[in-house]
């Protein structure tokens, strides 16, 4: 049978924290430790193996005359980090249960959940099952590289406080924008998908487990190398290319290159793993009674996200992979002058590209959203509505790739018609204001730190989305393009809009998830800090941009010294904001651990209706959901859904014509 | 357009409020778009130094003028309800249960709408009219004035005033240069233009990507590698301009920028004509190794061409091919 009504049954890869510890000891045990000696091993031979076949050397076979030191040997490089991801793997026991599962062993309880030991501090540090734990595992993993790139941004905004004098070289600064550019771009998009998504959607659609949870706890791990290999870059010579990496520059570049080009289709791989795993558990694991009609904003966000991910993530992994092949095996796609194109890698970039910033704007109004009724005391406004805006997001969002190379001279004909999809999608962007709107329409509106965290959400969305406005239209986009006021737009809308909703998200849902209440004093202090400093950063740079200066210089005009340096003081506040929030959750879940009533916001939502943290298989039985999550101040409205349904209710739920019917065993 | 919008604001229960907020947000919003308009709107980036710039000038000030009652109206809202709609202490019921509104939803939905496709028909057609508004069009532009060279033929024919100015650009790491075909296809790191003259930039790079930036000009063209990447621009008022890279290219990106000249007629004609017989021996081995084309290959360099480059001009080429990072024509 599919759907498991009776308490205690363990599925395979539910996650069993609980479950008999192994019998070696703990060092002996796969985690990360030996993930960490995998990789170096494996770094090791790939880098052997790459110098043995492409060096010239008395015992190789090498043909590759052109390379001349093992050094520069990209091909020696990008084998390594193939194989550092393979040892990481493999340390980490990834391919221990499938090997046994192959050589006919049944996996035992305990090997089901990977040998997690008795729940404590050391499931966080191995290959665990249990989504709950991937949640929190992303989390600490999402601001450890939150934190690093905002401190590359640090020292972006250092160099400019001068026109004219260098903190850094022009190399260096350039490694500094790229490495802040990558970091952002290709570990942010899993930022509320990572930890919230992982860690509530089955909570919020009343299921025991996640569809996939080999996958999604290996799209977790797949991040930490993608991580490290990018910094790798650094020794390596860096590279000079900034997120983008267009390709005769990214082809001609040293060999840091490699790092960001393969980090970047690593976790690519990681998005379409993580982004799979959500799409089929929402759309197979749902509760009977979560109808459609039924499903909290948060969970039709991160659906429209998975899509993305799922669709888009695979032109990336082949984007970078041909650009690798161009760097090493000496193929051709983007050279021009051997018949390649430039444009077609900015094609394939940008209809990743493009989804991708929809990737970081879609979780974001689902969590907005989510959190407006609770702190509004009312239902949703046009849930319908909400729902259309963001599928319309999604849909659109693969048809607008094309306004990143608006003077570029590819297919030029086509601008009206980019330019029309591109305004397009600002209808059902629109919808997501419409509900916001209609929320607080005669609301009794509570201004916790997560709402303080939702109305700047909306503020600096309009900015976003406004100034995205600009851009779309071909003749303004010719000042734009390719200067700061490009760069501020998109820092409103994925900083301002996504950074935001996840710090919204954390102040709502760490209480879910740890049980812990993180300090409101100190959240105040954060929101504010934080909602000025980014405004007072971010706003003079559409001026700055207008005013000429493009992206990615460290000399710009003189006249402009005042507005940068403005903006690189309001960056350091900005910057303080973020290290009080990183304060505030070591002290308030390490230090101080004040318990949190089990629903500290009396939220109607599914996910608070189980103790905090969730017992280990969410539900003791799968709930029956009986009506939607925000029927806040609807008289008869009966409970969100029932925990403990007799148990022939099932059988009644699933024989109704409105219902899924899944297969019987 | 955007007011439209909102007139339904006023909801159900107490119209009073929906009422008071589109006032205040109308108020505001006819102040604000004034102020766009008449004060701001004048100094709007890039200014009006060529038609295409005039062009970029009105489209960022036509959006800020759309924008600002739409911004002015959501803030309006926003702030009317934090104020109003506040949580009252000791007040614990939840607020009234209004799921959606059909009137509202709809005429938010028509209203963006029509604003969007207004939008999307005003910039196609502000291409048309002002020839692509000073963006790349690729080498088959479709947005032409009239008499455009799009052939090498066309391009090579001798200029006199009236006609089409051809400006190739080459983008290199780090610098642009300029080759005029119609005056021997000489090449400076000059940029000179005639006033009242319609200038076809011909962008084309050797190495890697740059944008070729015309900052007061309103013209960004991608320089590509093997592309032909045509832009318009008719200078209307004589001055200096600032050319800067708008892609990244490399280490030297952040200086890769020069000045040009917008100048009188006669005086373009005494600049063009005293470069070409300065320049001229260095032109005449131009032309044999590198002929003017829309675009240029430099890892297939002639070989018999290659050491008489290096010897009289020094030219060695970055990335494998032409030029060192010096100044190419003047080493």
């Amino acid at each position: 049978m599919a759907i498991d009504t009776t308490p205690g049954t363990t599925h395979p890869g539910g996650g069993t924290p609980t479950g008999a510890a192994s019998g070696r000891a703990w060092w002996a045990r796969p985690g990360m430790h030996t993930a960490i000696v995998g990789a170096v091993i494996g770094y090791a031979f790939g880098h052997f193996l790459g110098n043995w076949i492409a060096v010239p050397g008395p015992n190789s076979p090498a043909t590759y005359q052109q390379i001349g030191t093992a050094d520069a040997n990209d091909f020696a490089i990008v084998l390594g980090y193939v194989f550092l991801v393979l040892g990481w793997l493999i340390g980490l026991g990834v391919f221990t249960d499938p090997v046994r599962l192959m050589r006919g062993r049944r996996l035992s309880d305990a090997e089901n959940g990977n040998g997690n030991g008795k729940g404590g501090l050391a499931r966080y540090f191995r290959f665990t099952l249990d989504h709950k734990v991937v949640g929190v595992q992303y989390l600490v993993g999402m601001l450890v590289y939150f934190c690093t790139a905002g401190l590359f941004a640090m020292a972006i905004r250092t160099e400019l406080l001068s026109p004219t004098h260098h903190v850094f070289s022009s190399s260096t600064y350039l490694e500094i924008v790229g490495e802040h550019g990558v970091m952002m771009m290709m570990l942010m998009t899993s930022v509320i998908l990572g930890p919230f998504g992982n860690y509530l959607v089955p909570l919020m659609i009343g299921s025991k487990r996640v569809a996939y949870p080999r996958l999604e706890a290996l799209s977790f791990w797949l991040t930490i190398p993608a991580y490290l290999i990018l910094l790798s870059g650094i020794p390596l010579g860096g590279f000079h290319t900034g997120w983008t990496m267009y390709a005769p520059l990214s082809v001609q570049d040293t060999s840091g290159m490699d790092a960001p080009l393969f980090a970047f289709g690593l976790m690519g791989i990681s998005l379409v793993l993580a982004g799979f795993n959500i799409l089929i558990t929402v759309i197979c694991y749902r509760a009977p009674g979560m109808r459609w009609s039924r499903i909290p904003m948060f969970v039709w966000g991160l659906l429209g996200t998975s899509v993305l991910m799922t669709l888009a993530a695979p032109i990336l992994v082949g984007g970078m992979y041909m650009a690798l092949t161009d760097r090493t095996i000496q193929t051709a796609y983007f050279v021009d002058q051997l018949g390649g194109s430039s444009y077609l890698y900015q094609d394939v970039f940008w209809f990743f590209g493009h989804p991708e910033v929809y990737i970081l704007a879609l979780p974001g109004f689902g969590i907005v959203l989510e959190l407006l009724p609770v702190f509004t005391r009312k239902p949703l406004f046009a849930y319908k509505v909400a729902a259309a805006g963001m599928i319309g997001v999604t849909l659109l969002s693969f048809f607008v790739w094309q306004h990143h190379l608006f003077d570029s001279g590819i297919n030029p004909d086509m601008r009206p018609l980019f330019m029309l999809t591109t305004e397009l999608i600002s209808i059902p962007t629109g919808f997501i204001f419409l509900v916001g709107m209609g929320t607080l329409w005669k609301a009794k509106i509570r201004f916790t730190v997560p709402m303080l965290f939702c109305l700047a959400f909306f503020w600096n969305f309009l900015i976003g989305g406004i100034s995205g406005v600009f851009v779309s239209d071909v003749p303004a986009d010719t000042t734009e393009h390719g200067s700061f006021f490009v760069m501020a737009h998109f820092h409103y809308t994925i900083m301002g809009g996504l950074i935001f909703a996840f710090m919204a998200g954390c102040y709502y849902w760490l209480p879910k998830m740890m049980g812990i209440r993180l300090n409101q004093t100190l959240g105040k202090w954060h929101f504010w800090l934080m909602f000025l400093g980014f405004n007072s950063t971010f706003m003079p740079l559409f001026a700055v941009g207008l005013l000429g200066q493009p992206r990615r210089v460290f000399e710009y005009q003189a006249n402009l010294q005042t507005l940068n340096d403005w903006v690189s003081v309001s960056a350091f506040v900005l910057g303080f904001s973020i290290l009080i929030f990183v304060f505030n959750f070591v002290w308030s879940t390490v230090v101080v651990r004040e318990r949190e009533t089990a629903n500290p916001w009396n939220s109607r939502g599914l996910e608070w209706q189980v103790p905090s943290p969730p017992p280990a298989h969410n539900f003791e039985r799968v709930p029956v959901v009986l009506s939607g999550p925000y029927e806040y101040g609807v008289k008869d409205s009966p409970p969100v859904a029932d925990l403990s349904p007799p148990t022939g209710v099932l059988t009644a739920a699933f024989s109704g014509p409105d219902h899924l019917v899944r297969s019987e065993a | 357009m955007a007011e439209t919008t909102q007139v339904p604001q006023a909801g159900p229960g107490e119209p009073s409020h929906g009422r008071r907020i589109f006032l205040i947000a109308i108020v505001l919003g006819i102040v604000a778009d004034l102020l766009l308009w008449f004060v701001l709107g004048p100094h709007l980036p890039p200014g009006t130094m060529t038609n295409s710039a005039a062009e970029n000038q009105r489209a960022i000030k036509l959006m800020a003028v759309m924008s600002a009652p739409v911004v002015v109206l959501v803030v309006t809202y926003f702030v009317y309800a934090m104020v109003v709609w506040r949580h009252r202490e000791g007040d614990d019921e939840d607020g009234p249960p209004i799921h959606g509104n059909t009137r509202i939803q709809t005429s938010w939905i028509v209203g963006t709408t029509v604003v969007v496709l207004g939008l999307a028909v005003y910039g196609t057609a502000a291409l048309w009219t002002a020839n692509g508004a000073g963006a790349g069009e690729g080498p088959a532009p479709i947005f032409n004035p009239p008499g455009a060279k799009l052939t090498v033929a066309q391009q090579k024919a001798p200029w006199s005033p009236g006609q089409v100015l051809v400006v190739q650009v080459i983008g290199q790491q780090w610098r642009f240069t300029y080759r005029y075909p119609q005056f021997g296809s000489f090449e400076t790191t000059e940029l000179v233009l005639p006033v009242g003259t319609e200038v076809q930039f011909d962008v084309t790079s050797l190495d890697v990507i740059h944008s070729f930036w015309a900052y007061q000009l309103g013209v960004k063209a991608d320089a590509n590698p093997g592309v032909d990447n045509v832009a318009y621009a008719k200078p209307a008022q004589t001055g200096t301009f600032t050319v800067r890279c708008a892609e990244l290219c490399g280490l030297w990106h952040g200086a890769m920028f020069n000045y040009g000249q917008v100048v009188t007629v006669s005086q373009f004609q005494t600049w063009a004509s005293a470069k070409t017989i300065a320049l001229a021996s260095i032109t005449r081995i131009l032309n044999k190794c590198m002929p003017y084309n829309t675009t240029y290959d430099p890892t297939n360099f002639p070989a018999n061409c290659r050491g008489r480059v290096l010897l009289q001009l020094g030219l060695t080429g970055s990335g494998g091919g032409f030029y060192n990072t010096g100044d190419p024509v003047q080493p």
